[in-house]
């Protein structure tokens, strides 16, 4: 117990580091203008008016449905494409499949910032570079590190639970529907709760995409209010501190809600090359 | 034997992949080389540039800064992060029954949405009245002006991107208990220091995974734009100072690409950017041949 002494002390220690930006956001988020800066752990005066000033400022309610509608397509869109592919691979024996799944893990190392504005001009051919689509879209093809989380769910389970579908006449589909997908489902939450993680803390493809204030999702709409309450010039920073407690506590809900499935998604995270 | 049948299924099943991998990867990194050689700006049709783009690379100061930024952040931040990392992991194993706490509380800030992390920052960096400055004078220093001197704002932005090193300590945490304890109780009957015992057996025992981490950070890292923009760009016209110092590649990229809409020059700065990160890639694929022994997992 005196052995571990000293690690519990450090590991207190540097969790109250890690902990305090969070009590400094809520905290700040709550200070009238004269207080935001002084760094008083709680609000004196307290001011919640700042959330209604914010509120009736910006159409946060908007952007908060935006961000909803954007991470759960772009989050089932990835889950159900993924989970397709993942089982072509892990299931079915096919000439090119070996090279064809490289191909799949070398797209994971590709810089995304490359293919930024080839994509963006695709968007803009077909009409569609000024809306919420191509937020979420590209994810109807399944997306390289989730296809490799995958295939590791579905290579995991036994081969005889198929094999007996099969002499029972259920095809690939069947298979696949009624046989994998239920027996994968720890895998298909950790897909979902990634991606929808990933879209609603987004900002450069809604920099890019969306226009229209009414079309911002919350990480658009918080770099708005920054420019405008922050350095912009009208300096109010507790109506920024109190937009970004809206954007991140959802956040927070959903990792304590969904923890082991996002350590887990963490851990498998690594590929064997 | 592979059945046709078989066959036919397999390639339904991934067909979706390779149709998003045409449209999506393989033809937009074409349709981005043909550009490369041309001057685009959306409303007239794309006009050839012979090779026009890439001199110009060459004689931008701008992209030249750029991607110096770009290098001397990644080459302060993937080092302090992998070795935070593995502090945090080590302290971690040995907290038994509140790990599962501390765990928590060191990934909660990797939820943080980039920008909400940013507007924050600003604010604890701040170097007059910011909380970072004022533990660091508890302490007797005096902090520095992290978010307006160009010789801090780098270190500030490192600083802040520490504080979401949450989610490698957790990917190090698990490879640290794949490794043997045998090993361990080897090292110690052969005498060995906690600083040897790391140094012989943790080390080489997770160096796979430490290696990935350096890889894939290094990848991102070049390509860090979201924390920065939103601090030193947008709407705000920064200040020639404070913008040159932020000015990373990718943000540059996008200025070029979306304000100034020179596609035909971004996808050429694109290009030299992937050409890049593929080198310095396949530099660290080749020194880890020496360094990197897989632990066996199964």
């Amino acid at each position: 117990m005196t052995r571990r002494a000293p690690v519990l002390l450090a590991l207190v220690a540097v969790g109250v580091l890690f902990a305090y930006p969070f009590w400094w956001l809520v905290s700040a988020s709550l200070k009238d203008r004269s207080h935001v800066f002084d760094n008083a752990l709680l609000p004196a005066p307290v001011s919640p008016q700042n959330y209604t000033e914010v509120w009736r400022a910006v159409p946060l309610l908007a952007w908060v449905g935006n961000s909803v509608a954007v991470g759960v397509a772009a989050a089932v869109a990835a889950t159900v494409s993924s989970a397709v592919v993942a089982f072509g691979f892990a299931r079915f024996r096919f000439r090119g499949r070996t090279v064809l799944f490289g191909l799949v893990l070398a797209t994971m190392m590709l810089p995304a910032a490359v293919t930024m504005v080839p994509v963006y001009l695709e968007w803009h051919a077909v009409g569609l570079a000024t809306t919420q689509i191509p937020l979420w879209a590209g994810n109807l093809f399944g997306s390289a590190f989730y296809v490799f989380l995958l295939r590791q769910f579905f290579l995991g389970l036994p081969a005889e639970v198929f094999d007996a579908a099969r002499v029972d006449g259920a095809g690939p589909w069947r298979q696949f529907a009624s046989i994998a997908l239920p027996l994968a489902r720890p895998g298909l939450i950790v897909v979902f709760v990634f991606e929808l993680k990933a879209a609603w803390t987004d900002l450069i493809r809604p920099l890019i995409y969306l226009r229209e204030p009414e079309l911002y999702t919350l990480p658009r709409g918080l770099k708005a209010v920054l420019d405008r309450f922050g350095q912009g010039g009208e300096a109010q920073w507790e109506l920024v501190m109190a937009a970004s407690v809206v954007a991140t506590v959802p956040m927070i809900l959903l990792f304590l809600v969904a923890q082991r499935y996002f350590v887990r998604g963490v851990v498998t995270q690594r590929v064997e090359e | 034997m592979v059945s046709a049948r078989e066959a036919r299924a397999g390639w339904l099943f991934v067909l979706p992949w390779v149709v998003g991998f045409l449209l999506l990867t393989a033809g937009p990194m074409l349709y981005s080389l043909g550009l490369s050689f041309t001057h685009y700006d959306l409303l007239r049709p794309a006009r050839p540039a012979g090779l026009t783009n890439y001199r110009e690379i060459l004689q931008d100061e701008r992209a030249a800064k750029a991607l110096w930024n770009t290098v001397f952040f990644t080459l302060l931040h993937v080092p302090l992060l992998i070795v935070l990392a593995l502090g945090l992991a080590s302290l971690l194993r040995r907290a038994g029954r509140s790990a599962g706490f501390f765990r928590t509380v060191l990934f909660l800030p990797t939820m943080t949405p980039p920008v909400a992390l940013a507007a924050l920052f600003l604010l604890l960096l701040n170097g007059q009245n910011g909380a970072i400055n004022a533990m660091l004078g508890w302490f007797g220093f005096t902090g520095p002006q992290w978010t307006t001197d160009p010789a801090w704002i780098k270190p500030g932005l490192v600083l802040m991107s520490l504080w979401t090193v949450g989610s490698t300590a957790v990917l190090y945490l698990a490879a640290l208990t794949r490794v043997p304890g045998e090993r361990y109780e080897a090292a110690r009957l052969d005498g060995a220091s906690p600083w040897r015992q790391f140094w012989h057996v943790t080390l080489p025992g997770i160096s796979g995974t430490v290696y990935f981490t350096l890889i894939v950070n290094t990848i991102a890292s070049l390509q860090v734009f979201t924390e920065a923009y939103t601090m030193f760009f947008g709407a705000r016209p920064s200040t020639p100072a404070e913008g040159d110092a932020a000015l990373f590649y990718v943000i540059y990229l996008f200025q070029e690409a979306f304000g100034s809409l020179r596609m035909g020059y971004a996808s050429a700065l694109a290009w030299v950017l992937f050409l890049v990160i593929a080198a310095i890639t396949a530099l660290q694929v080749r020194l880890s041949r020496d360094y990197v022994q897989y632990e066996d997992r199964s």
